[in-house]
């Protein structure tokens, strides 16, 4: 048994069907991975497609059920001052397109000729195709824009998250060079204490937080939102620090001897290398503080004070049925993460797995 | 001046500029973390409605949390539902992604792309988005279930009590892209060395996924449990989108987080609410601890092999 079978495995014409055999095996393996992820890419991409198509439509396309993908309008007709659905039909082998003017039982319809509408035709209705016309809604967009002040809403959002951006980068470079570089007493302990402070829920210190920036008037201004970032935050220095440990301290002592002080060192030596980390860093904070409803809605009230998430939010407490218009104005606010992500694809890709997802 | 930096040792100048660098953190954690904190666990044992100054009640608002307050007990019962239900779900689907975009087929960073895209746009957007997926009349679930997959009658998903949750859920796993690229690069980082010294001993493809991939992702799956643990107990916005702020229908999405909320800025009970902070802090705390407590029963670190 054990010979045959070391017999078979050296003739040429079985080494041959054995090698075919694994690549047909793994050409199948690459088929049937390709057919599951294209499966779930149309999951994945609906919903999305979804919210495009539904801020397309108007208040009338928003009715039809199922949902059609593609925002139809059906092309009608007046017969008698009234506006009636046309249709193609199919009469003694012409084509023409007749109105359909009353439902009758049994799926009949009775259709005219809007030109001529005394001859009245009897027809059933599902074998007759309805004439659409895509129609897309683009004045949703600027009519969102102006039922709600979105600008507003809009600027409020870049500043909170571009200032606090400033902030954190500018905070949290200094603190990750301070632990990455010296030696101090305490400092290894100082570093368990930030990184421990991340395992404390944002719960705990924001009732407190809430009556101090009541009592020094901060309360519906956007500076609780963005001072805080001007003093570091134990995922982004922990991330930074990482980095910077990489980052070959010849260097340094090189720039030292040259009569450097620890700040130049920092300036002209770490921060041209530690760009990558600070894109990623600041990509990551650009994508929180876009997205952060939290907060928000705790520390503003008046309406010319809101972020998007909070407008948004708001617009459709107010105006849900206005469903086409909130998400014209949801499409607005994904746009810039999306944009975002397509031009940084590789800085998410690693930084996620170097932070986690922050939040 | 200049004589007296000169008098300093090298160590303690050294000191001095690392202190000068970590200034901003020591200052914020004093003002922003270490300040309230201890405001905060004083609240808790107090009656405080922000307008009056608090009013010293010792232990009464745990009393009425542990004991008192069915709702406090609901809200945990109703994120560790969500918990159970998605964190699970996240995992296999995560993973099962991963392992496929692990694969070399045409066009996979497209692929990658693709999967993690709904990761980055998180937050009102997108909850508002799913409400109307979900929503009966213009929903996108209901025609998709009833056209191709024949069920007679759909749920109502955020109008019904027993499937509000389940809607939330599904929610979430759309974006399980974020802990799909950490398996992945997991998955990546498995040394393929292993894989071939297991092919040549004979073992086969799901031998090797069973006895290489899996111990050898312990880790990750590890890193994305706890992540995902505390997400739950910080699952705001979607749930507060989704409801109006009201956790409904019937308070069956009244997540722990929301639930403390509303106290705290529905109800103004800031000594209930902080009472509540602090035993969220507790559970992550306990929760965190068992999950690294257990850890070494089934989280496989390759470092234990060097040793």
């Amino acid at each position: 048994m054990q010979n045959t079978r070391k017999k078979m495995l050296m003739t040429p014409a079985f080494k041959q069907r054995f090698i075919s055999g694994i690549k047909a095996q793994e050409l199948l393996i690459k088929l049937l991975t390709t057919i599951a992820l294209a499966t779930g890419a149309v999951i994945i991409l609906t919903p999305l497609i979804f919210m495009i198509s539904t801020s397309l439509k108007d208040r009338n396309q928003l009715r039809a059920n199922p949902p059609p993908i593609i925002p139809w309008e059906t092309v009608t007709a007046e017969v008698d001052g009234k506006l009636e659905p046309l249709y193609e039909v199919d009469i003694d082998g012409e084509t023409r397109q007749l109105a359909l003017i009353k439902n009758q039982p049994g799926g009949r319809g009775l259709f005219v000729d809007p030109a001529q509408p005394e001859t009245v035709y009897e027809l059933i209705i599902a074998e007759q195709t309805e004439l659409r016309t895509v129609e897309l809604h683009f004045e949703n967009y600027p009519e969102a824009f102006t039922q709600v002040p979105f600008h507003l809403y809009l600027i409020n959002t870049l500043i909170v998250t571009f200032v606090g951006m400033f902030g954190m980068l500018l905070s949290c470079t200094l603190v990750a060079y301070g632990f990455s570089r010296f030696k101090a007493p305490w400092l290894n302990v100082l570093f368990l204490v930030l990184l421990s402070t991340i395992m404390l829920p944002r719960q705990v210190t924001l009732i407190p937080l809430y009556v101090f920036f009541q009592k020094i008037r901060w309360i519906d201004t956007l500076l609780p939102l963005i001072v805080p970032n001007f003093f570091a935050n134990a995922y982004d220095v922990f991330l930074l620090r990482q980095f910077f440990m990489t980052i070959p301290a010849e260097l340094d002592d090189a720039a030292k001897i040259d009569g450097a002080n620890p700040f130049q060192t920092l300036v002209y030596v770490l921060l041209p290398q530690a760009r990558p980390a600070l894109v990623a860093v600041g990509i990551f904070h650009f994508l929180y503080a876009w997205n952060d409803f939290y907060e928000p809605l705790i520390f503003l009230h008046s309406r010319e004070n809101w972020t998007l998430a909070v407008g948004l939010q708001t617009f459709d407490a107010l105006y849900s049925v206005n469903t086409h218009l909130i998400m014209a104005a949801s499409v607005v606010m994904v746009l810039p993460p999306i944009v975002l992500f397509f031009f940084a694809q590789r800085v998410f890709t690693q930084g996620v797995v170097i932070s986690g997802i922050k939040g | 001046m200049k004589r007296s930096t000169r008098t300093l040792s090298i160590q303690k100048r050294e000191a001095l500029w690392a202190y000068v660098f970590i200034a901003p953190w020591i200052v914020g954690f004093l003002i922003f973390t270490i300040g309230p904190m201890l405001a905060s666990l004083y609240y808790s044992f107090t009656d405080y409605d922000i307008i009056s100054a608090p009013v010293w009640k010792g232990l009464a608002n745990y009393q009425k949390l542990l004991f008192n307050d069915p709702l406090f007990w609901h809200s945990l019962k109703v994120t560790i539902k969500f918990a159970a239900m998605a964190l699970p779900l996240n995992l296999v689907i995560g993973f099962l992604i991963a392992v496929l975009l692990n694969q070399k087929v045409p066009g996979v960073n497209i692929w990658r792309t693709l999967y993690f895209l709904p990761s980055v746009i998180a937050g009102v957007a997108v909850a508002l988005l799913w409400v109307r997926i979900f929503n009966a009349r213009i929903g996108l679930i209901n025609p998709i279930l009833q056209e191709y997959f024949g069920v007679q009658n759909p749920p109502g998903w955020l109008q019904d009590p027993n499937w509000a949750v389940p809607a939330l859920v599904i929610m979430s796993l759309w974006s399980v892209g974020g802990s799909m690229i950490i398996y992945l690069a997991g998955l990546q980082g498995v040394p393929t060395t292993l894989y071939e010294a297991a092919k040549i001993d004979g073992a086969n493809t799901a031998q090797r996924f069973w006895n290489i991939t899996i111990p050898m992702m312990t880790p990750v799956i590890f890193y994305n449990l706890v992540l995902g643990l505390i997400g739950a107990f910080n699952y705001f916005t979607e749930v507060y989108v989704a409801t109006s702020g009201d956790g409904g229908p019937v308070r069956s999405t009244l997540f722990y987080n929301l639930y403390l909320y509303q106290n705290a800025f529905r109800f103004f009970e800031m000594g209930y609410a902080s009472a509540m902070a602090w035993v969220l802090f507790v559970i992550v705390l306990i929760v965190t601890l068992l999950v690294f407590r257990s850890s070494p029963l089934w989280v496989f670190y390759e470092g234990e092999l060097r040793k």
